[in-house]
């Protein structure tokens, strides 16, 4: 079996010997024309005229598309139509595309993009939080609310109350390889797209819409993105949509990419959020209700906000159950880049608001917070099969019944010999005025399924070939998590070949249609169940013309080492290929899968969103200058749970890079916006993402040992986006080092960069 | 326009270029070795990362023109026949994940344990992060990328 191994990404061997090729890298037509946006200079207004002459006297510019040149407006929103390719007459944030520059070189392009002259009418920026809510300016007509029970009531008659405001910072996704699509025009008016991007169908609906042409008229292909992190599930559409036109417009290959500013100042980032919170509790820290009010900044468009706002209220509990609890969620319109996903897709905000909630609810009674987090977890899947005990419910209504984190913070705890080191850092904190450290266990639970049910569904298209290759297609896309090593393990089981049999190919349009984007965790889930759904059809044909051949039944057939064992004889896979083939059976198959047990609806915050959740907990300690608010973590040990996995050491990665991204968001990582609404943080020296050196000394990563009690492909869990989640132990131990600089809690806010620190401890020595 | 003369990856290239070409343009749009990737455009991520005359240089911000008579080598240059030791152990310590920071951080590698080996110096871990900064990684939290290069560096 190919499953359950360790072995490296599928493209390793191309990538150490620089052969990977990504969209820039294609070799490109003769002819090759390169684009570039000229971007509004204002956050809000109108555009009151634009002078593009001096843009198209430069040299090499070829042609120049204003707001005026294309009618109708493509659009490239995700969701609700909202976002016109250019902006103009309505400026709606700065940096906003108003004008395309298409000229014969990139340096050119981009040169001369900077030589529009744009005259506004400026209006008031709502930038804020605060602002938008001011003004009313938001998405839906207006907050979300679910609520089971009555909170309100449960606070009331609690012993004990916390109450506070948090502010969760937004996060670049800083992929390596910026946002590229290359656009060939083909016979007939047909396009063939080349982009970098987690949702080729999506490019493709949209670039089909731009050039008013049937979607079969686009192909999209897209054979790996130099990392993505949820910013290509949609920021990808403005680039594929103005290479086509261009390409249409000048009969020529066109291609783009963003430069890095550009990338970061076009394209929208992580959510920011304010999360208000009120919490009743009795003396042992047990919850009897909490009520959130969350706050999202989405930014001047809708994207994907909706379903990433909704995220976070279906992640207020985190592992914890609620007997009552309000969630109320505002989407709020700002003249700000359109926030979109990114790993986690709004459930990590949600989740530190609980674990806000905890560490308060500790630090109030003087107790560990880790006694605090475990006495409100739900109840262990175990006792719940064993009938000792009955499952819990999540704020919307569904039943917890996989629970693992009793079981798994126990052998954390034990593992990263928690209680001592517990007590060691008390012991060091009494006797150092200067440097304190801090410690704080967290755990994560996440709902793995897109929330919106009918996404959850996959394609695969599987052939063999007459000397026993296999090509193998789906309609995931590779962003560097080892997807495409992980379904060619199940492909390779199946037929029982060697990996070397199964081919991986481009993801393509023309191949498997109407794909998910690769996101919500479920590449592997959702693909890798297609794909052995396509293989075992062609196994099971040529099992049964084997098996008819040598007089036997078709379960008498098995493959397994490249070879075909039929009754007593046996052929090699290649040989049973070339039978069946020359028998005329068809060696080609489609695969399909959709996900089972899903029943939710959003707007009454009621039924099952997930198919199970996956869990982890991580054990970080920090240590903290209070002087300076420099701080680095000492050490951090996560367990995590990817159910039997794939691929352990790809899991293994996932979970360590999924962690330290995550500790960057919350402490590090700071976009900075002044108060034109120019984002000030847009480019690696402003923007702190982790280096090398941010790395803890001492990292001890491992997977729990278990199977996922739902039948997903081999019992294995989703892994790509609950890591991250677990770098909100870095935060809690920050807080944990605050606090013991004075009585006051810390209150601190993410991201916990020394400024904040700082304040944070003033205000407990206060 | 300038011409220059200059080795890559061990074989004489002769060209006419603007003067303002970057490096990492000569090597990827002239010279067709993709390789060598542009991540921030402004020597911060390493993606870019070449030996010019044996030691590493960021190649987005570096003039072609002003390595006239220079030797240079890339990623698609660092096998000799067989996989280079640090190319090895990134492919066998899982020390990447999307690939594109992989030629940079590989090229700085060799180049941190070379150097290192040439002062008599003893290349840690803790030297190994620090050598490191300047390589930007998104997707693997560094921790097989410090792996790797440990194991290379014993076998360099």
């Amino acid at each position: 079996m190919s499953v359950a191994r360790s072995l490296p990404h599928d493209a390793a061997a191309l990538h150490v010997t620089g052969t990977a090729r990504y969209v820039d890298d294609i070799p490109a037509p003769a002819g090759c024309l390169h684009l570039a946006f000229g971007l509004s200079n204002i956050a809000h207004g109108t555009l009151t005229a634009l002078d593009l002459s001096a843009v198209r006297a430069t040299p090499g510019v070829v042609a120049v598309f204003g707001p005026d040149d294309l009618s109708p407006m493509p659009d490239c929103s995700p969701s609700a139509h909202d976002e016109p390719l250019l902006g103009g007459p309505a400026i709606s944030y700065l940096g906003q595309p108003i004008f395309l520059v298409v000229a014969d070189s990139h340096l050119a392009a981009r040169k001369a993009a900077r030589l529009g002259q744009a005259s506004y009418d400026e209006k008031p920026a709502l930038l804020t939080i605060d602002a938008a809510l001011a003004a009313n300016s938001r998405f839906e007509d207006g907050p979300r609310i679910w609520e089971k029970g009555d909170a309100a009531s449960a606070i009331a008659a609690a012993p004990h109350v916390v109450e506070g405001v948090m502010e969760i910072g937004g996060q670049e996704h800083f992929y390596l390889e910026g946002q590229a699509a290359l656009a060939l025009p083909q016979e007939g008016g047909d396009m063939v797209v080349q982009s970098s991007t987690q949702h080729p169908t999506e490019i493709q609906h949209k670039v089909a819409d731009a050039l008013g042409v049937p979607m079969h008229a686009v192909r999209v292909e897209t054979r790996r993105m130099g990392g993505g992190f949820g910013g290509k599930e949609s920021q990808g559409n403005a680039l594929a949509i103005a290479c086509a036109l261009a390409a249409r417009a000048t009969g020529r290959p066109c291609k783009m990419r963003y430069d890095r500013d550009d990338d970061m100042v076009i394209t929208g980032k992580r959510h920011d959020f304010s999360i208000a919170y009120r919490a009743g509790f009795d003396d042992e820290g047990r919850v009897a209700g909490v009520e959130f009010v969350q706050y999202a900044r989405c930014g001047w468009a809708q994207d994907l906000s909706l379903p990433v706002a909704d995220r976070a209220m279906l992640h207020a509990d985190n592992a914890y159950e609620l007997p009552t609890a309000r969630i109320e969620s505002h989407r709020l319109k700002t003249h700000t880049q359109s926030a979109t996903a990114f790993r986690g897709f709004g459930g990590p905000q949600g989740m530190v608001g609980i674990e806000r909630v905890m560490d308060h609810i500790a630090h109030h009674l003087g107790q560990d917070p880790l006694a605090v987090r475990r006495r409100n977890f739900y109840a262990s899947g175990g006792d719940i099969s064993a009938k000792k005990k009955a499952a819990g419910t999540t704020p919307y209504g569904m039943a917890v019944e996989d629970f693992e984190l009793h079981e798994m913070v126990a052998a954390l705890e034990g593992s990263s010999d928690y209680a001592a080191r517990r007590a060691a850092v008390a012991d060091w904190n009494a006797a150092n005025p200067v440097l304190k450290k801090g410690l704080a266990l967290t755990p994560v639970k996440f709902g793995i399924s897109f929330t919106l049910t009918h996404l959850n569904q996959a394609g695969a298209l599987v052939h063999v070939y007459q000397d026993g290759s296999i090509h193998l297609n789906h309609g995931g896309t590779e962003m560097g998590q080892g997807l495409f090593q992980k379904v060619a393990q199940v492909a390779a089981s199946s037929f029982g070949v060697p990996m070397a049999a199964v081919k991986i190919t481009a993801t393509d349009t023309g191949k498997v249609p109407n794909t998910s984007a690769t996101a919500a965790s479920s590449g592997s889930d959702l693909n890798g169940m297609a794909v052995k759904v396509a293989c075992d059809t062609i196994r099971d044909r040529i099992a049964a013309h084997l098996a008819e051949t040598h007089q036997t039944v078709p379960r008498r057939v098995h493959f397994a080492d490249g070879r075909v064992f039929v009754g007593d004889a046996d052929l090699s896979f290649a040989e049973a290929a070339r039978s069946a083939y020359e028998a005329r059976i068809s060696l080609s198959a489609t695969g399909f899968y959709k996900t089972p047990k899903l029943d939710w609806d959003r707007i009454a915050g009621r039924g099952r969103p997930f198919f199970y959740f996956a869990y982890g907990a991580a054990v970080t300690e920090v240590v903290l200058d209070t002087l300076t608010g420099e701080n680095r973590m000492l050490r951090c040990d996560i367990l995590h749970d990817a159910g039997a996995s794939l691929n352990p050491a790809l899991d293994i990665g996932q979970v360590e890079g999924g962690f330290v991204q995550g500790a960057g968001w919350l402490t590090t990582e700071e976009l900075v916006w002044d108060d034109s609404g120019r984002l000030r943080t847009h480019a690696p020296s402003t923007y702190k993402i982790p280096a090398c050196s941010d790395r803890p000394a001492v990292f001890n990563v491992a997977l729990w040992d278990g199977e996922n009690s739902e039948e997903t492909i081999y019992r294995s869990k989703a892994v790509g986006e609950p890591p991250l989640i677990l770098g909100i132990s870095a935060l809690m131990a920050l807080s944990d080092a605050v606090a013991a600089c004075g009585a006051p809690y810390p209150a601190l806010d993410a991201p916990a960069t020394p400024e904040r620190l700082l304040a944070a401890i003033d205000r407990v020595r206060a | 326009m300038t011409n220059i003369t200059l080795t890559v990856n061990g074989k004489s290239v002769s060209r006419d270029i603007p003067d303002e070409t970057l490096l990492s343009e000569f090597l990827r749009e002239h010279l067709r070795l993709t390789g060598t990737h542009v991540g921030c455009d402004t020597s911060q991520c390493g993606a870019c990362v070449v030996h010019v005359d044996g030691k590493a240089a960021k190649s987005c911000t570096t003039l072609a023109v002003a390595l006239d008579g220079a030797q240079v080598t890339t990623i698609e240059g660092l096998a000799n026949g067989d996989l280079h030791p640090m190319q090895e152990a990134f492919t066998e310590h899982h020390g990447l994940q999307c690939g594109f920071c992989t030629p940079g951080m590989i090229m700085a590698s060799v180049d941190i344990v070379n150097r290192y080996k040439a002062e008599g110096r003893t290349l840690t871990e803790k030297a190994i992060r620090h050598e490191l900064e300047g390589n930007i990684c998104r997707c693997t939290g560094y921790h097989n990328i410090v792996k790797a290069v440990e194991s290379a560096a014993a076998k360099m």
